[in-house]
């Protein structure tokens, strides 16, 4: 007999060379991550003595490479010149740390039921924020805030029952910390809050508990990081399929406090289809269900009043999570549209006919250069002029405007036979809108391109650019209306608050379902002469986001409220909807133990 | 955003360059518009098709007709839609450069105008919305923008034009749509004609031209807009299927009216001609004459997100599916208005006077005949308040103003005669004897189409005589006292001048500073006072109103009368309560002096209550009315 098809090891879009070392290691993450950027210290973004872009390490399949042309997407983009740097504060400066706030009985308590706490200055800024704008632009500049007063590390859920147990003795702020990847605002400190803050970081407690191959499922605690976690099933087999975009560094239980949504969604499900158990620690004590049933009728689910809480209610501990066996066949692919009108109806058309692939992305005529931009240098005189040949075919033969088209990239997963035959049904669709398929090649960069962008903020913000992503979900019929308001939204408010040259506003479609699609936009501009450049960022981003509530778009999709939305919150649930959320918040938590203040 | 600029426009005679070149090369020129803001142009057939597959179209007719069948749609919408072809729009340039050269001596527009109507057809789709005041109107606009290169735009018109043999069909082929008057609640319609509207608005491959006075001013008084049109434009928009919109308001007026005979006819109850073929050919005669100039001022491009800004919220259509039929929200009806009264508004700030106006302004205070020279002197006194006030006048300043102010009224030979240093209003010719109703009749076109020339420069004036009277009728000189009395004023006249709802302070604050920049009144904190200096342009701004607060006032103290014996009453009447009476009526409605019943409807209809004896033609006089404050006039039920 053949042998059985080899089963692939966990293989994402940006593939790994080297695994991460701090999974099994009880080291905290900050000795290899930036303290004021994104991701891993040794990775990043810089233009070379020759002005090449570059960029550094040896993780990601991009890294080491040249990309001859990022520096002139990156001028003719943003207006910027290499020769007007803005570098960030190489260190932390300690002595602006505020002192801790600490309560010495708590501590001294904490101390004696066994459970590693720290005042380390590092450590607090390390915790004290998310990723966004601004509080990456503060860090550069070297201003530090409000920081917690003490990081706690938790070894398993006892210890956080204790943690707890002692928070509300002691009457102490607890602040639970995942994988520190929040753009909502969520992990800063309330300028209000006078208690002592207390970081729980939830890092230490990322076992795989236990694997059930009848029922396919997973125990795992909380605290798993999302690229650990699809390691460790890998090697037995199995994946949980959850892949949201931040998955190298975020967690299980953050996943679970934001209601998370990944790629493969259309295979695997968003973080709320996955979940079959939950165990959250909170100051009124454990909530969980009694049995695993996968579906029950008892009242409203209690998982949704624990998914999305955004940590304002306590501490997932636990997660049992659905898996499946590894695919046998992965398989990358990309349509080029002649505009972005024609994609948004592809997508349509394949969600009408629920034939969607693991991951299908629309992404619009600026991104789509700015994939390009981010193209290595060709190691052959043959693979430029096949470059060469393709765009002459598609921009000459077939006439598609090179300043409208749009690509899609696509991602199908499943055995052989099966993905060979849907990818078929889908270029098929494709034809029907002008759609031209445009190899495998494009389609991983394409998805390459979601795991470095953050990087390439970093860069932006060393030469005068500042810029952030932003999601929505929305109704099929006002997608198209909503990009474009938003977009032109964005490019006005710019220019009124006199930004001088026009800003990158681009958009892609991330997800499709039966009713609606996830769109995400990106926004950066060149802040060269502006006083107060966080202001005017910040002002733009708030009227792109009443922009897309008139046009029918929702608060969030998946990156959650914090404190960045909340203004909205109202408005988007309704004030008997809050008043149901606050008045669970008051049952659960009297006290306000977990007093991030986010969303309500 | 600016809505108004002050800067003085400079205006260009696009006929000078007609007459030096030749009309045949014009018309042939390379005509290359630069491309609009949405997609290339679809056929019209094509834009058809998209109207008649659109899902709003399909749910209403499912509600109506209780089928999927379109073919009703399909017919109506043939019926409308226009069938824009250059070739026309070429053959048109040719017969109107014909045409225009030898009806006018000049058509003067501003460039500065089309230069920001050029760059606002490349941001956002542009709604052309012109003043209504001849048959000229019609396709001026077209020319214009052929002559400089910019897009032709579609013409909503009204389906008597339609029905002109051979005309109809090249109006249609110039882009013109037809609209059929009173389509009530005919549900289809009206969603072939929305979704018609709405799919030109959102494709934005050509601007939309529509009146938004509904039709021709038959007063050449700025009319309160209709709103149908309106909401269907604005529709896009408040659904977020287009990021902006750009209104355009535009005005055009005219030294003589072509029509104007016709308009004072129509307004003395004479039926008005149907639009023929024939009926235009017949009236080549008017060719003959001399119209003297025309101005075209393209004002500055209204951002329709800008007026909105916190005005209204978008979400409202959340809920719901975009294309479920419905009536537009009460806060979308309100937007809607307040929006059309200021592009109204706009317009007619826009607006170009000749000198004519003012002089019949004070020709028509003293009817019975002035010397030359007083009129003369008085015509100068008011152009100094008149500027003041920020209108715009076509005074050239080339030439002695005795000539300009001679030249301007002897273009209007029909309605005033200057004889042995006397101006007199004209009457028409026929055969005698006359009887005193033909007599009457005869006197009374002069004097209303003189009021038609005066109405043209009535908007000036409005706000700050409105101040004065409220002024004259207060006891002291408390500003909130004389606020009070104007806000009575204010919705008096809600249906006669163009206000914007909402916008009583405003509108309060542009007539204080209107008579403090003609020195008439000094403002302190609370106060407002006349000055003695210029006490008579107080009078004379008061006057000025007189004649509409008094028709306001016998319409208001008849009503009961009028009630039950319509015709008796109406013989009394003097002159101008033909044009103002229909809105006294009208507003007499809202103030609870009427019940809507048939009656009083009908007597919106000029020639059901033409019918009089005795015509008295209002005489000039200076004195201030006493007013019925407000107390009075809410209290007086039937």
């Amino acid at each position: 007999p053949p042998p059985p098809p080899p089963r692939l090891r966990w293989r994402s879009s940006f593939e790994m060379v080297a695994d991460a070392v701090y999974g099994d290691a009880k080291i905290s993450r900050q000795d290899i991550m930036k303290w004021n950027g994104w991701g891993y210290s040794d990775s990043r973004f810089l233009f070379n003595k020759k002005g090449q872009g570059e960029f550094t390490g040896k993780r990601y399949r991009l890294s080491g490479m040249i990309l001859p042309s990022l520096k002139d997407w990156f001028e003719a983009t943003f207006g910027t010149s290499l020769q007007h740097k803005t570098p960030a504060t190489p260190t932390l400066n300690v002595s602006a740390v505020p002192p801790p706030n600490l309560v010495e009985p708590f501590v001294e308590e904490l101390k004696v039921a066994g459970v590693a706490a720290s005042h380390d200055p590092e450590g607090r800024v390390f915790r004290s924020h998310g990723h966004c704008l601004h509080e990456i632009f503060a860090l550069r500049e070297g201003r530090i805030g409000r920081v917690p007063d003490l990081v706690v590390w938790p070894n398993c859920h006892n210890d956080v029952v204790k943690i707890v147990e002692l928070a509300c003795k002691y009457n102490v702020c607890l602040m639970p910390y995942g994988g520190g990847t929040s753009v909502s605002s969520a992990l800063e400190c309330p300028l209000e809050e006078t208690r002592s803050v207390v970081s729980l970081d939830t890092s230490q407690m990322n076992r795989i508990l236990w694997i059930d191959e009848k029922n396919l499922t997973v125990h795992v605690e909380a605290g798993i990081i999302g690229q650990d976690l699809e390691r460790q099933l890998n090697e037995s087999g199995y994946c949980t399929g959850h892949e949201p975009d931040s998955m190298e560094f975020s967690s299980l239980g953050g996943w679970v406090a934001t209601r998370a949504s990944g790629m493969k969604k259309n295979i695997y499900g968003n973080i709320e289809d996955l979940v079959v158990h939950i165990k959250m620690v909170t100051p009124r004590g454990v909530i969980e269900k009694s049995c695993q049933g996968p579906r029950m009728s008892t009242g409203p689910d209690i998982h949704h009043f624990i998914m999305g809480s955004e940590g304002t209610l306590g501490v997932v501990t636990e997660v049992t999570m659905k898996i499946r066996p590894l695919p046998e066949y992965q398989k990358y692919g990309s349509i080029v549209f002649p505009n972005f009108q024609q994609g948004v109806s592809c997508l349509r058309e394949v969600a009408r006919q629920r034939c969607a692939p693991a991951s299908i992305r629309l992404m619009d005529n600026e991104q789509f250069q700015f994939g390009h931009a981010l193209k290595p240098q060709v190691s052959s005189i043959f693979t430029s002029f096949l470059d060469g040949l393709k765009k002459f075919y598609i921009t000459k033969f077939k006439g598609f405007e090179p300043h409208h088209l749009c690509v899609a990239t696509l991602l199908f997963e499943g055995d052989r036979e099966k993905v060979l035959q849907h990818e078929k049904q889908v270029y098929d669709i494709a034809a029907k809108f002008g759609g031209l398929a445009a190899g495998e090649d494009n389609g991983q960069r394409g998805y390459m391109l979601t795991f470095v962008i953050a990087y390439l903020r970093d860069l932006g913000m060393d030469y005068y650019v500042i810029g952030e992503s932003f999601e929505t979900s929305v109704p099929w019929d006002r997608v198209l209306d909503l990009c474009r308001n938003v977009k032109e939204r964005i490019v006005r408010e710019c220019k009124e608050r006199g930004v001088q040259f026009p800003p990158f506003s681009t958009c892609r479609v991330t997800q499709t379902y039966d009713a609606g699609a996830c769109v995400y936009f990106y926004f950066a501009f060149n802040y060269r002469g502006l006083a107060d450049p966080l202001h005017v960022y910040e002002r733009v981003e708030h009227e792109a986001r009443e922009e897309i509530l008139a046009n029918g778009g929702s608060l969030s999709h998946h990156h959650g409220v914090g404190k960045l939305r909340k203004e909205w919150m109202r408005e988007a649930v309704s004030t008997v909807g809050l008043g149901m959320l606050q008045s669970v918040k008051e049952y659960v938590d009297p006290n306000n133990i977990f007093g991030n203040r986010n969303l309500l | 955003m600016q809505e108004f600029s002050m800067t003085k426009p400079s205006f260009v005679d696009i006929l000078e360059e007609r007459r030096r070149g030749s009309d045949i090369s014009h018309a042939l020129r390379a005509f290359s518009p630069p491309p609009g803001c949405g997609a290339p142009p679809p056929s019209p057939s094509a834009l058809n098709k998209m109207v008649l597959e659109s899902q709003h179209l399909r749910y209403v007719v499912l509600e109506v007709r209780g089928h999927s069948e379109g073919g009703e749609a399909a017919a109506l919408l043939d019926e409308m839609s226009q069938n824009l072809q250059v070739t026309f729009i070429r053959l048109l340039g040719f017969a109107l450069s014909k045409i225009f050269t030898r009806l006018f001596r000049r058509i003067q527009v501003n460039e500065d105008g089309l230069a920001r109507l050029q760059q606002a057809t490349q941001e956002h789709p542009v709604i052309l919305m012109p003043n209504h005041r001849s048959y000229v109107d019609f396709l001026v606009l077209s020319y214009i923008m052929f002559t400089y290169d910019l897009s032709i735009p579609v013409i909503a018109a009204g389906i008597p034009l339609m029905g002109m043999s051979l005309i109809g069909e090249i109006f249609r082929r110039s882009g013109a749509f037809f609209i059929r008057r009173a389509i009530g609640s005919d549900k289809l319609y009206w969603a072939v004609l929305s979704e018609y509207v709405r799919t030109i608005v959102r494709t934005g491959f050509a601007p939309v031209e529509f009146y938004v006075e509904g039709l021709r001013s038959r007063t050449l008084k700025s009319l309160t807009p209709k709103m149908g049109m309106m909401h269907m434009v604005l529709e896009p928009f408040l659904k977020g299927e287009v990021y902006d919109l750009s209104l355009v308001p535009v005005s055009i007026s005219y030294d003589r009216v072509l029509e104007e005979s016709l308009l004072a006819h129509e307004l003395l109850g004479v039926p008005k001609p149907r639009e023929t073929t024939r009926g235009l050919l017949k009236a080549r005669r008017v060719l003959e004459q001399d119209y003297g100039s025309m101005h075209v001022y393209f004002g500055n491009p209204v951002s329709v997100r800008e007026l909105a800004k916190g005005r209204i919220g978008r979400g409202q259509y959340n809920l719901v599916p975009r294309d479920l039929p419905g009536r537009p929200s009460e806060e979308s009806q309100a937007f809607a208005s307040a929006a059309a009264h200021r592009v109204v508004r706009l317009q007619e700030r826009g607006t170009v006077l000749s000198p004519w106006s003012l002089t019949a302004l004070l020709v028509l205070q003293r009817p019975d005949g002035t010397r030359w020279d007083l009129l003369a002197r008085d015509t100068l006194w008011l152009r100094g308040i008149a500027l003041q006030l920020g209108a715009r006048l076509d005074w050239p300043a080339d030439l002695p103003d005795l000539e300009v102010m001679s030249s301007s009224m002897a273009l209007h030979r029909s309605v005033v005669r200057c004889e042995e240093g006397c101006v007199w209003l004209v009457e028409e010719a026929g055969p005698e004897p006359v009887t005193q109703e033909e007599g009457v009749f005869r006197r009374a076109s002069a004097v209303l189409m003189c009021a038609s020339y005066r109405n043209q420069a009535l908007h000036v004036f409005t706000r700050p005589a409105m101040v004065a009277v409220a002024m004259g009728t207060v006891p002291g000189h408390s500003q909130e006292d004389i606020y009070r009395h104007f806000c009575f004023l204010r919705d008096l006249f809600a249906n006669e001048f163009v206000f914007v709802p909402g916008c009583g302070p405003q509108d309060f604050e542009e007539g204080c500073s209107g008579l403090q920049q003609c020195g008439a009144v000094s403002a302190t904190d609370h106060e407002l006072k006349p000055t003695e200096e210029e006490r008579d342009t107080i009078v004379f701004l008061s006057a000025i109103l007189e004649p509409f607060i008094e028709t306001y006032q016998v319409t208001g103290d008849n009503c009961t009368l009028l009630y039950f014996s319509l015709r008796n009453c109406l013989s009394f009447f003097p002159s101008h309560f033909r044009e103002i009476f229909p809105n006294s009526t009208r507003y007499t409605l809202p103030g609870g002096y009427l019940p809507p019943t048939p009656t009083c409807c009908k007597l919106q209809c000029p020639n059901i209550y033409f019918r009089q004896s005795h015509c008295r033609i209002h005489p000039g006089s200076c004195s201030p009315t006493p007013l019925c404050g407000p107390q009075v006039a809410t209290s007086s039920p039937i």
